[in-house]
């Protein structure tokens, strides 16, 4: 048929050393890329992990919760005294007491004012909360004893989950003498326990003069380069003019000033280094056992005594649990108790750390699921601090944006994509709409508290707010995602329709919306879950403040999940901690079942044409 | 009871004094600037197939498409030109599109059922237009659509089993009883056997020899052994021209353009 020459065909190489280093080339960019998306994946994985199991670490502490199981005799004159058997009237009865009281006559020598301070900062100030309702409920178990369960204090709870101290127990090996029964005591051994103790804390000393000095040649270079930095400086100033010279004189002030501070450091960690190296060289002496040391209990004679004062024959100390005897305790029938962490690095001190220790082996500690953690709004006390208002407020907040969303959003995206005439505002209202879903959320929150509170006057860390902003935060998702799913119908399902007869509107509503739906929902669940975990915007209207009681409508006062989240992070309690990692668990299973329906629904409607 | 009105057939047709039922004049189709179709005039006959065929492009999808104002959906379209549909010109404001539609229904190239029951795929345009008044009826029209369109004895038992589950050439009977549920006078087929195997479109096209009795009915073609089979009328489309029109017999044994003979010989297309 053509008439113009073809050139010669040429054929395809493929024996060649050329073609071969080509094939090889080709495979080996392969591997290549095959390995940095492995490695990718890799990392990502990783990450996820790591940042999972550290949060799940750190949260799981806060689901269970210990308390003392104490019998607590419920005293009518405390309750009751008029025997009126009214609710109200017992209901605002000095419960704490009779919890404290109870507590109290398990260790009956505790009387001096520190210790009976000390035994009340053990329990939380909801302690009573379990018999007081108890009691409500039931006016009957007044002048009875109850045995009820009795919630610690959130330093007592973390001391028993073990973020407190390590205990090691060595058994005496000599005969132990102890000169009392109470109050101050010293105690005797007949063969070398206490001077290898002796020798512990003074090694201890001399571990600490010897981190104390390399300290200190560390503030002698700093000061030796400050010195330095500040004499080059001041021969520079012999040559420098006008505004140069004061900047140069106010570098050798900051110079100087920096060389003298640290070497006041250096001599103060040396002169310190000096007393506590005297204190390691004198090996006969004995040694004050300050709140800077690891501490030393003696168990003797079913009692415990804290050591004040140690050498190599004895201690000195004061009796934490009074002595039954004070006749001799046999070799190995006494215990020389070493809590590891120095007194002054932890919340509990050694009397608590041995009154809980007593507690638990009585028994009566239990370790419970902390179901107060979901049924108990915010607090100051981490122990009884939960998350249900947040979680009625996210559910309220999220409940206005699902109102306001969908028939907007759905309604908006379909009028935009079947509906609407293509011209220039349509373009424009489409550029903007895209636009919005890249606005920062702050700038969202800022619109609602001048448009919401400021303007229409609506109510201040209301749900209703939290959730009118979050609807236009996720207004352009919802509308973007159901345009995206309205698109992908295909059109021959339009053009049946409108080909047997249907109007537009018909053929919208009858078949292209029904199949679009999956998709809708799915851009719907996923914007839900945007909004779930958005903090800024809401932190704008107010929704940060403390909020103990769940909100009951979308007007009260609330707070929501993940401001909660932020609010507990702030706090210092190490309690706190936990419960802000549990926070985040249950913030990130709702997260994750909101994002598996979300693939659920789109697995289980998506539709090959 | 029967949806669709029985009509007395005459047969053999003597297509020089059957009535037009579409008549065309000077139809232009504007797709922005591109001009789609120029100055087609033409008489499609009642009661009688009449097939549109000619190169890809040439326009007679486009004109198949103006009959039920199926180009309305595209924004950029413009016609211009006058088609009347028993002497009435369906471009007239007064005329309602959507009913325009249910007189004229359509069958597409590629086999659309909507994604529901076999039932539902046929109920959908009656049930819209009002055309039964209880379930009885409904279930009356369903059944001799599905008749009509010869699939009621493969899916007799599976009424309710997806419409896309069937096969292609079902689906596209399928697509047919949907088009006469809503008792339609005139049927467009847009290349209804284009995605089809031979068994299939063999079973279409003696279908639309049957469904003539009572339907005028309008195919495109990219198959003109298919044009000969099926069609008593043929019109040849090029480049947006109308070339040549008449009985088939006419335009396959005896053109009178060059370019329909060139065309029907296979030289170009």
């Amino acid at each position: 048929m053509t008439d113009v020459a073809a050139p010669a065909p040429r054929t395809l190489d493929v024996t060649s050393d050329a073609a071969k280093a080509r094939i090889r080339r080709r495979y080996r960019a392969e591997a290549r890329f095959k390995f940095c998306g492995l490695a990718a994946i890799a990392l990502t994985g990783l990450f996820v992990v790591t940042v999972l199991s550290d949060i799940v670490l750190r949260g799981l502490p806060a689901f269970s919760q210990h308390q003392l199981v104490l019998p607590v005799k419920v005293d009518a004159a405390e309750i009751d005294p008029s025997g009126s058997g009214n609710p109200a009237t017992i209901r605002g009865g000095d419960f704490q007491a009779l919890v404290l009281g109870a507590l109290r006559a398990e260790f009956p020598h505790a009387t001096s004012r520190s210790d009976r301070r000390l035994l009340a900062n053990m329990l939380s100030s909801g302690a009573a909360d379990v018999l007081r309702d108890r009691v409500v409920a039931d006016p009957k178990l007044i002048g009875q004893t109850v045995t009820v369960p009795v919630l610690l204090s959130d330093d007592a709870d973390l001391y028993l989950k073990g973020i407190g101290t390590r205990i090691t127990r060595v058994a005496g090996r000599g005969t132990a003498a102890v000169s009392g029964a109470s109050g101050e005591v010293s105690i005797q051994s007949s063969a070398d326990d206490f001077a290898a103790l002796t020798t512990d804390v003074k090694n201890f000393l001399s571990a600490r003069a010897r981190a104390l000095r390399q300290e200190t040649e560390r503030f002698r270079r700093i000061a030796a380069q400050a010195s330095a930095r500040k004499g080059e400086l001041e021969k520079s100033l012999a040559t420098a003019q006008g505004a140069a010279r004061a900047v140069i004189e106010a570098n050798i002030k900051a110079a100087g000033d920096e060389a003298e501070t640290f070497s006041q450091r250096a001599k103060e960690g040396e002169a310190a280094a000096a007393t506590l190296q005297a204190r390691f060289d004198n090996r006969e002496g004995s040694e004050a056992l300050t709140a800077d040391l690891p501490s030393l209990l003696i168990a003797i004679n079913g009692g415990m005594v804290k050591a004040t004062e140690i050498d190599p024959g004895g201690i000195k100390g004061e009796v934490v649990l009074p002595l039954t005897s004070t006749a001799e305790a046999r070799p190995g029938s006494w215990q020389v108790v070493t809590y590891v962490t120095p007194e002054s690095n932890r919340r509990v001190n050694d009397r608590e750390v041995t009154w809980l220790e007593r507690l638990r082996e009585k028994g009566l500690v239990e370790n419970a699921f902390n179901w107060a953690f979901f049924t108990s709004g915010d607090s100051r006390e981490a122990e009884l601090a939960g998350i249900r208002g947040a979680l009625v407020g996210s559910a309220l907040t999220l409940l206005v944006t699902l109102t306001l969303c969908v028939p907007f959003g759905v309604a908006g995206a379909i009028y935009l994509e079947e509906f609407a005439p293509k011209n220039w505002l349509t373009e424009i209202i489409e550029v903007n709409i895209n636009n919005l879903a890249a606005v920062p959320s702050i700038v969202f929150g800022l619109l609602g508290l001048a448009v919401f509170l400021n303007f229409f006057g609506l109510p201040r860390s209301a749900p209703l707010v939290g959730g009118l902003v979050l609807a236009l935060l996720v207004l352009p998702t919802i509308i973007i995602a159901s345009r995206a799913a309205l698109k992908a119908v295909p059109p021959s399902i339009k053009e049946a329709a409108l080909g047997v007869g249907a109007s537009h509107q018909q053929a919208i509503f009858h078949h292209v919306l029904p199949l679009a739906m999956p998709g809708i929902m799915t851009g719907t669940i996923i914007g839900m879950a945007h909004a779930l975990g958005e903090t800024a915007p809401l932190l704008m209207i107010g929704m940060v403040a403390f909020i103990v009681e769940p909100a009951t409508g979308i007007t009260d006062a609330a707070t929501v999940l993940p401001v909660q989240i932020y609010l507990w992070s702030d706090l210092p309690e190490i309690a706190f901690q936990a419960k802000t990692a549990a926070a985040i668990m249950v913030l990130l299973v709702f997260l994750f079942v909101m994002n598996g329906l979300a693939i659920y629904l789109r697995k289980r409607f998506e539709r090959r044409w | 009871m029967d949806a669709v009105v029985e009509k007395t057939s005459q047969a053999p047709v003597t297509f020089e004094n059957a009535r037009p039922k579409i008549t065309a004049r000077n139809v232009n189709v504007y797709y922005g600037e591109k001009h789609a179709l120029k100055d087609v005039s033409i008489d499609i006959l009642e009661n009688a197939v009449t097939a549109f065929i000619g190169p890809s492009g040439c326009g007679k999808s486009t004109f198949l498409r103006c009959i039920n104002r199926m180009n309305d959906t595209i924004p950029i379209a413009r016609v211009t030109g006058k088609i009347e549909i028993d002497g009435r010109d369906i471009y007239d404001r007064s005329l309602d599109v959507v009913q325009l539609r249910a007189r004229v229904g359509m069958v597409f190239q590629k086999p659309n059922p909507f994604p529901k029951s076999i039932y539902e795929n046929v109920a959908y345009g009656p049930r819209i237009h009002g055309l039964a008044r209880n379930k009885t009826e409904l279930d009356d029209i369903v059944v001799t659509s599905l008749k009509k369109a010869g699939l009621f004895e493969e899916v007799k038992d599976r009424l309710t089993d997806s419409g896309t589950g069937l096969s292609g050439g079902q689906q596209q009977r399928l697509c047919i009883a949907r088009a006469i549920a809503v008792s339609p006078e005139i049927i467009l087929m847009d290349e209804p056997c284009s995605a089809l195997d031979p068994i299939a479109t063999a079973k279409i096209e003696e279908l639309m020899d049957e469904l003539r009795e009572n339907f005028t009915i309008v195919i495109v073609t990219h198959s003109m052994q298919q044009a000969a089979r099926v069609s008593q009328r043929t019109a040849f489309f090029h480049l947006g021209h109308l070339v040549e029109q008449g009985t088939t017999e006419k335009i396959f044994t005896t053109p009178e353009d060059r370019r329909t003979q060139d065309y029907i010989t296979g030289r170009f297309g």
